[in-house]
């Protein structure tokens, strides 16, 4: 009994703060947001209530079916922008930087901008895509347009670069790890049954590196999802995602219990993101021992 | 080097910076032969076996296998495959995927169903029937074995590399294994290169032994030639062990010479048959098991202190001293030669005798190369 309950004085001693933490923290928080969804608004006052209103106006709404279905195709974009870069990247520091020094330089190189301010670094896209930025100057002084353009910024690609150039240290750094932990002796084994080094890539390094693809891609893929800086900087008029909708409902807009209703669809959708990623992950694990 | 050889080596080298892990270095391999490379670990054996196989690029010479010049060829290039120490399998495919890895690639251009027939044959030579469909993951150490095994030779090379291939195993299934390893060489009709620092091993497999001490070779021969006949005191004591002790020549009587060890007493070898100049420095060398238990007195003879008695179960391992000689001596003697425990105590005196045949001479260390 005794024992029992020192046990159990231990235990609230030690993770009390932790549970506490979580509860007041990441539970709460969560079932004010679930529950605000399906209060009612009357101007300007919000109601509790039980009613699925708000669910029936995002998903009647075109306004916000857009919005999005644009969120997913961009954060998609964003992700195989990542991919397409981050890949190559890793692959060069693990496999041909013979040199550790230069490779750990070079791999600061790419974790240092997550230092720098986010606004920062997004702000710089507008800086170079501008009708005044670096890239047009360059057009212009080397003779290949003679006025500047004004096509690169304010569209969706130059979200999906800003987004891509700002997340893109969150693909590196999985695919890093994974194959800097792949047994070089698995290349050399490959080499030695007369396989030359494409087919190796394909059929030894790039299977035992699915995992870091799959991680990084989860991680670029929601960060890219739930920004709301990129499409005030760089995106246009068609550039509203997701959460530029959410923060103009808590503000401007006034309307908590749909932002809420709207949050819940977000945290749903990442939440389907994160189990898909899960299963493929432990689906494509293997034992490197 | 004869057309004959399967793998030839000529002026081979291999450096890192300033460190020489390989020292210009021949050698010719036969077909069908079983080789092996002995060592201590960093005597550049493995060095050795990835310069064959195209790990590592050669920093001078030239590396033939079957005829050709394979020196700049890349690992996929060449006639060779490799049975890895640690196995290397690819642990995202099945064991029939692994095996048939090597078949499966365009260049190699095996039809699916031939692809299918080699793989099946392969996986029966190595015994893994009904493990076909497993991962690297779910077999044992022995099974990976024999999985590492059936990959590499699936393809037919004409040079079978094989890297420390029993080290990962335990003593029980490594001696099964070497069974093994026996009779596939028998069976299959290839060239095996192995490497391993385990002289047993290399003893019970090998055709010929290439014996390799700091990045050179010290001696090639068969085992028994080996053992019987060791080129230098490396070889003697790497291959069996040896009691190595200083000793000076004093004179001969016909085929017998008589050497004076450090302290005083003398010692006769009818090996050292070209040495005439008394006063000569050497170096003998007495096998363990050499010696026989003896009365006091008889010829070449040595009254020595037992320091400690090792029990191995068929036979007694002593550690000795002699007077005047710091270095102990060691002596294997059968169980049935000690008539009673007391015996071998540690602090009792025992005499040892060792026939004349069976002493070594080496010239001392400073005049080797």
């Amino acid at each position: 009994m005794t024992l029992t309950r020192r046990t159990l004085a231990s235990f609230l001693a030690l993770f009390s703060l932790p549970l506490a933490w979580v509860l007041l923290l990441l539970v709460v928080p969560y079932a004010i947001m679930i529950s605000v969804g399906f209060w009612t608004r009357q101007f300007p006052l919000f109601h509790p209530d039980f009613q699925f209103g708000n669910y029936v106006q995002i998903f009647s709404d075109p306004q916000y079916t857009t919005v999005i279905v644009r969120t997913l195709k961009i954060a998609t974009f964003v992700t195989l922008g990542a991919v397409i870069l981050g890949y190559p990247l890793a692959y060069f520091l693990v496999f041909t930087v013979r040199s550790a020094a230069l490779r750990n330089l070079l791999y600061m190189s790419v974790i240092v901008p997550l230092w720098v301010s986010y606004l920062l670094r997004a702000y710089t896209w507008k800086i170079i895509l501008g009708t005044d930025g670096a890239l047009n100057s360059l057009l212009v002084s080397t003779g290949i347009v003679d006025a500047p353009l004004d096509i690169f910024l304010y569209n969706q690609t130059a979200m999906v670069i800003t987004l891509v150039y700002i997340f893109v240290p969150f693909m590196v750094m999985p695919l890093f790890t994974v194959l800097d932990n792949i047994p070089r002796r698995l290349i050399e084994a490959s080499e030695d049954l007369g396989v030359g080094p494409f087919m190796t890539f394909w059929k030894v390094i790039f299977p035992l590196s699915l995992g870091g693809v799959i991680a990084g891609a989860t991680m670029t893929f929601c960060l890219a999802f739930g920004d709301f800086v990129a499409p005030v900087l760089v995106g246009g008029p068609n550039g509203t995602m997701v959460a530029n909708l959410l923060q103009t409902q808590f503000g401007t807009a006034l309307n908590w219990p749909l932002g809420s209703a709207l949050a819940t669809v977000v945290l749903a959708l990442v939440l389907v993101l994160l189990q898909l990623s899960m299963r493929l992950d432990r689906a494509g694990r293997v034992d490197l021992a | 080097m004869t057309s004959k050889s399967i793998v030839a080596l000529e002026g081979v080298a291999k450096t890192y910076g300033a460190f020489t892990a390989l020292h210009p270095t021949d050698l010719a391999i036969a077909e069908g032969e079983f080789v092996t490379l002995l060592g201590p670990s960093g005597c550049g054996k493995t060095t050795t076996l990835r310069l064959i196989g195209g790990f590592e690029q050669a920093s001078a010479g030239r590396i033939s296998i079957s005829g050709q010049d394979v020196t700049e060829r890349a690992p996929y290039h060449r006639p060779v495959n490799t049975v890895f120490q640690d196995y290397a399998l690819f642990p995202n495919m099945s064991v029939s995927d692994n095996i048939g890895y090597g078949l499966s690639v365009k260049s190699n251009n095996v039809p699916k169903a031939e692809r299918a027939k080699r793989v099946g044959e392969a996986v029966t030579l190595v015994g893994l029937e009904g493990m076909a469909h497993r991962r690297p993951g779910e077999l044992s150490g022995g099974q990976r074995q024999r999985v590492a095994m059936a990959r590499a030779i699936v393809r037919r090379p004409r040079v079978l590399l094989l890297d420390e291939p029993l080290s990962a195993l335990d003593v029980k299934l490594r001696e099964g294994m070497q069974v093994e390893l026996k009779r596939l060489h028998r069976e299959l009709g290839i060239t095996f290169l192995m490497v391993t620092h385990d002289q047993t091993e290399a003893l019970a497999l090998s055709d010929r032994i290439v014996v390799m001490n700091q990045g050179r070779i010290s001696q090639i021969g068969s085992p028994i030639e080996l053992y019987d006949n060791p080129a230098n005191p490396y070889v003697a004591d790497f291959i069996g062990g040896a009691n190595l002790v200083p000793a000076e020549l004093i004179g001969r009587d016909g085929d017998t010479a008589a050497f004076r060890i450090g302290n005083g007493m003398v010692v006769r070898s009818r090996r050292a048959t070209a040495m005439r100049e008394p006063g000569r420095r050497i170096t003998l060398g007495i096998r363990p098991e050499r010696f026989v238990a003896a009365t006091s007195g008889a010829t070449n003879s040595l009254e020595c202190v037992i320091r400690e008695s090792l029990f191995h179960g068929d036979r007694l391992r002593l550690e000795l001293g002699l007077d005047g000689i710091t270095m102990p001596l060691f002596a294997e003697l059968p169980r049935t030669a000690v008539s009673s425990p007391s015996g071998v105590e540690p602090g009792s005196h025992i005499t040892l005798l060792v026939d004349p045949d069976d002493v070594m001479v080496f010239n001392a260390k400073e005049d080797q190369e």
